[in-house]
């Protein structure tokens, strides 16, 4: 072997060495962040987790570090999420198989209502917030559940839309044309072939969404107003986990900050029970899925 | 010709944007017989099908001339129903595309779409029509399992119980048998030859064998024209066009 195919090779090795070591240390800090940010929530929780914590609402004083929970936000998120996410649903799978299946998956419609979609994805939930606010006062609504849910679902929607509407695009035509040959009319073809065919990845699409929404504080801040009591009907204000969070971290007392980190533990593992509920889900909805 | 027709295309032209795919086609589909559409990939074989139950319609920037008449009826007029037009037909595609649905299910959506809704009357049909496609006895403890747990030759006779159970008149086949191994092949066929006791046949091939095996009457399609059409044996034995006897030695292909 000569020198210059020997430099040729060794620059070869060290490039691919320098990859996997990249590659490992990115994998590295994933799992890092992942164990460190549940390691902090969890053992800073530690003591202000109880059982009180997850069935009491605030008692007076409970910003001061006196007795009561936070029933109130966990019911008022979960109300408002699954609130919110039934209304972007509603809006979202209709206009993603309108999109594949009406529309032409390349036309002109699809293609600006796609880039419409993804532009309100970036719109910062502040600013869905704001929005929401002048929407609010403008019906003469006061900060409420609903007022929050209608915020929050047009927050869900092109997050949920354009998941559906991505996992319908590869749906092949033939499956379309399949059902069509038969005689099968849009909405046939629509509601028995497609939605079939997408479950998982509608699914999928709809806890993206639900996760987003109840662990926006941004959004909810103005329009769901924030309570000590559990709401009653929609035109209640409601509290949410993330303001929860957001105010007993405010404050300057030590009992109350660890009562924000048990907060921020009940919202995540929320999270993870749906997440994994969807997937015990997702497996049922998989079985006829045709590849 | 029996005297029948059940499809008439009459001064059929079909356009991709400004790209004529079908130059003035005319042709009459005899009854009961197997039609073999034959010629070279790209010559427009399969819009010539599709054209046939306006499956053209769904796709963009489509533009279709001429008449397509069935029973007597233009399919391309204003006020036609696609769905009963479509029910006529039976479509099997080049590569089989079951419905994500179990077995029984993807031969009962076609009849119950179109009312049918009496489980026993549903049971009928189905066992009915996976016995015609042959599928029956290999199929019939497994009903309930997903249609893509099937062989793909499985799943192409499924396809064709699932269009035959809604009765359709004409079977269209695209290439049915591109993606399939030489046994399930030879099975397809067969089981169009046996077919045409009760059902007009239309099939789209590149493969002359099949073509030679399989067809009663024979269309030569190049480059969007419909050169040399008539009887089977007649053009095999005795091409009248040059195009079709360079096409039938392999000369173009």
């Amino acid at each position: 072997m000569n020198g210059v195919a020997n430099g040729h090779l060794g620059r070869r090795k060290r490039a691919d060495v320098f990859f996997r070591v990249l590659a490992t240390v990115s994998a590295a800090v994933v799992l890092l962040s992942l164990v460190l940010i549940l390691g902090t929530i969890l053992w800073k929780s530690v003591p202000a987790l109880s059982l009180s914590m997850l069935t009491h609402t605030p008692k007076g004083g409970f910003y001061l570090g006196k007795e009561g929970g936070i029933l109130n936000a966990i019911l008022g998120s979960l109300y408002l999420a699954i609130g919110a996410t039934a209304l972007a649903f509603l809006l979202s799978l209709p206009l993603a198989l309108y999109l594949n299946l009406y529309k032409g998956r390349a036309s002109k419609t699809a293609v600006w209502t796609r880039f419409f979609l993804d532009v309100l994805w970036g719109v910062p939930s502040i600013v869905y917030g704001a929005f929401g606010f002048v929407v609010m006062l403008a019906l003469g609504l006061r900060a409420s559940l609903l007022a929050g849910m209608l915020t929050v679902a047009l927050l869900e929607f092109p997050i949920m839309c354009r998941a559906i509407d991505e996992v319908m695009r590869l749906v092949p035509l033939e499956l379309k044309e399949a059902s069509d040959s038969l005689g099968a009319t849009r909405f046939e073809t629509a509601f028995k072939v497609m939605v079939r065919q997408c479950a998982p990845g509608i699914l999928t699409g709809v806890l993206l969404a639900f996760g987003r929404g109840i662990g926006d504080a941004a959004s909810v801040l103005f329009t769901a107003g924030f309570t000590d009591r559990i709401p009653s009907s929609l035109a209640d204000p409601a509290a949410t986990l993330p303001l929860a969070i957001f105010f007993q971290l405010g404050t300057p007392f030590p009992e109350v900050q660890q009562r924000a980190y048990a907060s921020a533990a009940v919202l995540t593992l929320i999270i993870l029970l749906i997440s994994l509920a969807g997937r015990a889900m997702s497996r049922k909805v998989n079985r006829h899925v045709v590849r | 010709m029996n005297g029948q027709t059940p499809i008439s295309i009459r001064d059929l032209s079909v356009f991709y944007g400004d790209l004529q795919v079908l130059k003035n086609i005319n042709l009459d589909i005899p009854a009961k017989k197997i039609t073999v559409i034959i010629g070279p990939s790209g010559c427009g074989k399969t819009t010539l099908l599709k054209s046939l139950n306006r499956l053209l319609d769904t796709a963009e920037g489509v533009r279709v001339q001429g008449e397509v008449v069935l029973d007597g009826e233009n399919i391309y007029a204003p006020r036609t129903e696609v769905t009963r037009i479509r029910k006529k037909m039976g479509l099997l595609s080049q590569k089989p595309q079951v419905l994500p649905m179990s077995i029984y299910e993807n031969v009962a959506y076609g009849p119950k779409i179109h009312g049918l809704k009496s489980k026993k009357g549903l049971d009928r049909r189905v066992e009915h029509y996976l016995k015609v496609a042959g599928l029956w006895d290999e199929v019939k403890d497994r009903l309930r399992e997903p249609a893509s747990s099937l062989s793909v030759g499985q799943q192409q006779r499924l396809c064709l119980a699932r269009g035959l159970a809604v009765e359709p008149e004409i079977i269209l086949g695209d290439e049915p048998t591109s993606a399939l191994d030489p046994q399930s092949s030879q099975n397809v066929e067969r089981r169009l030859i046996e077919l045409k006791q009760e059902y007009t046949v239309v099939v789209v091939t590149h493969i002359l064998r099949q073509a030679r095996r399989v067809a009663d009457y024979l269309a030569f399609l190049y480059l969007g024209e419909l050169v040399e059409h008539g009887p089977a044996a007649e053009v095999f034995a005795n091409p009248q066009d040059p195009r079709t006897r360079a096409y039938l030695t392999g000369e173009i292909s």
